[in-house]
């Protein structure tokens, strides 16, 4: 089995987001970039195909050179080989048009994506991705088997879960519950020295349709201050909630 | 031209999304003066959606549909958009729609917006307004295309009653086979979900361990809300991962949002910030939560929980 888990590049969960240029580019100033988490538990979950069904597993990211300290440690975490396209990402569209190219041309059996990238949060990028191909798709999925070319998976859904039954080829748009969070792996030494000797080819970018592009951002406005109310006098507290906020 | 909506039902019966998304249709249909059209699979009232300024629905009834599956919805909304003519299709945020959404615009050759929360702040370009950073954020986005597909928000429009008179049209579909089918459901149906609930009630580490959930649950029955949790309460398993609310969880838009026993670490925080209402119990007058709430108790959880449950089911006795 050939695997491609697709991995977006994005700003480490504790940053605070600020934005330059009279607020229309995001600013990377100081910014740690990560892994997207739901990226993570799909390439965890990849390397345990890789290890108890001899899988390969391949990853990739749409982005400009920067991207490659991110692809090092999918690398370092025991992906294969990695491939960057050489590119700025546009938009969603764009990004599946570029990605299921590779899926094509590699005669890939599963790719592995995200739910959502944790920065422009699209959750766009592996169903568009499975519509171009025509692969098959599972969203918000949270647990994959698969024996020969059956595969049974389950997705979240509002208030519970789903079991699918499917075939390859098939992408996923992956999420905690594929792995555990106790099952991610921290690179060791032995594998960031692995990682440096691994392929990382660099191909260009085909032409690609884009349909969207951010114009600029807004903060959310902030917020008035706390009102506090004694833990003795909880009859106020129902009091505001009702009263004041209207909400019960 | 028209507006098309994807009104989701649940057991035949209109989800509020959907007239949400009705509500949100309407006002734009009114600046762009064109009608709007809602498709309703296997509804059993489908003319109720008229109260917010639906104009016609085109009802589809078929059995095969009656179990969700991405790519069939996907086809069918594709086919009514088509027929309908239809430049602005919005769907909504459920789970069911986020999974169709992609493969929608893709069969629509549509540009595609998730998470807008605000009506377009201008037509020509077409700019939408959405979350983007995880709630750290917004994006004025373009979007260029002849067919649009926006997915709505919850909470971000409200319900808008504009009464109307909406045609029923019987609309027939072609469906292809697919290679994909459902073998399983397992869901709650007693409890209120995450997505639906007008109230959240959510705990944190601060619990000290899943035994103590009894107060949660029972908060939660009195308020008619649902239950949430921190990330490292699921990662410890105390709770479900379907719970997990927060940055890397599940987003929480509610209108109130009760956080218990929870710091309000920025990844918890991002995932709830759209969330309208927040009350903070908390321990330590120090935790961050209290910075981004808008009413906060400083006590302990085992003893200011317990008395709140009293006294709201006293309050509920009074009032209903
Ligand atoms: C990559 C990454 C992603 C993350 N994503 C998320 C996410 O999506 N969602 C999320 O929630 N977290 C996320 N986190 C974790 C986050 O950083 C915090 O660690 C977490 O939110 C803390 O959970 P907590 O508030 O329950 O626990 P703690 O931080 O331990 O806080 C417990 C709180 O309970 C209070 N307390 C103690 N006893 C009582 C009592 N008797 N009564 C009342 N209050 C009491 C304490 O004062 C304290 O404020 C993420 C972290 C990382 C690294
Ligand atoms: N630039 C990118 N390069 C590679 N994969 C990406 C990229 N952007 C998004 N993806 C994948 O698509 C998933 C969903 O992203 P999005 O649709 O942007 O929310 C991510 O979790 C990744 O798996």
């Amino acid at each position: 089995m050939k695997i491609l888990v697709c991995i977006s590049h994005v700003p480490d969960t504790t940053s605070k987001i600020n934005f330059t240029e009279n607020n229309t580019q995001f600013d990377p100033n100081g910014v740690q970039f990560i892994i997207n988490p739901n990226d993570e538990f799909g390439l965890t979950r990849a390397m345990w195909f890789k290890e108890k069904q001899g899988a390969t597993v391949d990853v990739v990211t749409v982005g400009e050179v920067a991207v490659e300290p991110t692809l090092r440690k999918a690398l370092a975490i025991g992906a294969d080989a990695a491939i960057r396209i050489n590119m700025t990402p546009q938009d969603g569209f764009s990004v599946a048009q570029q990605l299921a190219k590779v899926v094509q041309d590699g005669n890939y059996d599963l790719v592995i994506a995200g739910r959502e990238s944790i920065d422009y949060n699209g959750g766009m990028v592996p169903g568009m991705m499975a519509e171009l191909i025509g692969a098959n798709f599972v969203n918000n999925c949270i647990s994959l088997t698969i024996q020969d070319n059956s595969v049974i998976a389950e997705r979240e859904i509002d208030g519970g879960k789903e079991t699918l039954t499917t075939k390859l080829p098939l992408i996923i748009g992956g999420q905690k519950g594929l792995v555990e969070e106790s099952d991610l792996r921290i690179p060791n030494m032995r594998g960031i020295m692995m990682a440096r000797q691994k392929p990382l080819n660099v191909i260009d970018p085909i032409d690609a349709i884009t349909k969207s592009s951010t114009k600029s951002f807004e903060k959310p406005e902030s917020k008035g201050a706390v009102t506090l109310v004694d833990k003795d006098n909880l009859d106020q507290l129902i009091n505001l909630l009702h009263n004041e906020a209207k909400v019960i | 031209m028209s507006i098309l909506i994807y009104a989701e039902t649940q057991d035949g019966q209109y989800s509020k999304s959907a007239f949400e998304l009705a509500s949100y249709a309407h006002a734009l249909a009114s600046t762009l003066n064109t009608s709007v059209t809602a498709l309703a699979i296997n509804a059993s009232d489908p003319k109720s959606i008229e109260r917010y300024g639906v104009n016609k629905v085109l009802e589809v009834k078929n059995t095969v549909l009656s179990t969700f599956s991405a790519q069939l919805y996907a086809n069918v909304i594709s086919q009514a958009a088509k027929s309908d003519g239809s430049s602005i299709v919005i769907v909504s945020s459920s789970a069911d729609s986020k999974f169709l959404a992609p493969l929608l615009a893709v069969k629509l050759e549509a540009a595609f917006a998730s998470n807008v929360v605000a009506l377009p702040t201008s037509i020509a370009p077409f700019l939408v307004k959405r979350t983007v950073f995880t709630n750290k954020a917004f994006g004025i986005t373009e979007l260029n295309s002849d067919v649009k597909l926006l997915a709505l928000s919850k909470n971000a429009f409200g319900l808008i009653e504009n009464p109307s008179i909406a045609s029923v049209v019987a609309f027939d579909v072609t469906l292809p086979s697919i290679t994909q089918s459902v073998t399983g459901i397992d869901k709650a149906t007693d409890k209120v979900t995450i997505a639906d609930a007008e109230i959240v009630v959510s705990a944190g580490r601060g619990l000290k361990g899943p035994e103590n959930w009894n107060i949660i649950e029972e908060l939660a029955e009195v308020l008619g809300a649902a239950t949430a949790c921190s990330k490292p309460v699921s990662d410890m398993g105390w709770r479900p991962h379907g719970e997990h609310v927060g940055q890397t969880g599940k987003p929480v838009a509610s209108n109130l949002y009760i956080a218990i026993g929870i710091s309000g670490a920025i990844q918890h925080l991002a995932g709830i910030n759209s969330s309208k209402v927040k009350v903070v119990i908390n321990t330590d007058p120090e935790a961050p939560f209290f910075k981004a709430a808008d009413y906060g108790v400083v006590g302990d959880a085992f003893e200011v929980v317990p008395e709140l449950i009293e006294k709201l089911k006293v309050f509920k006795s009074q009032n209903s």
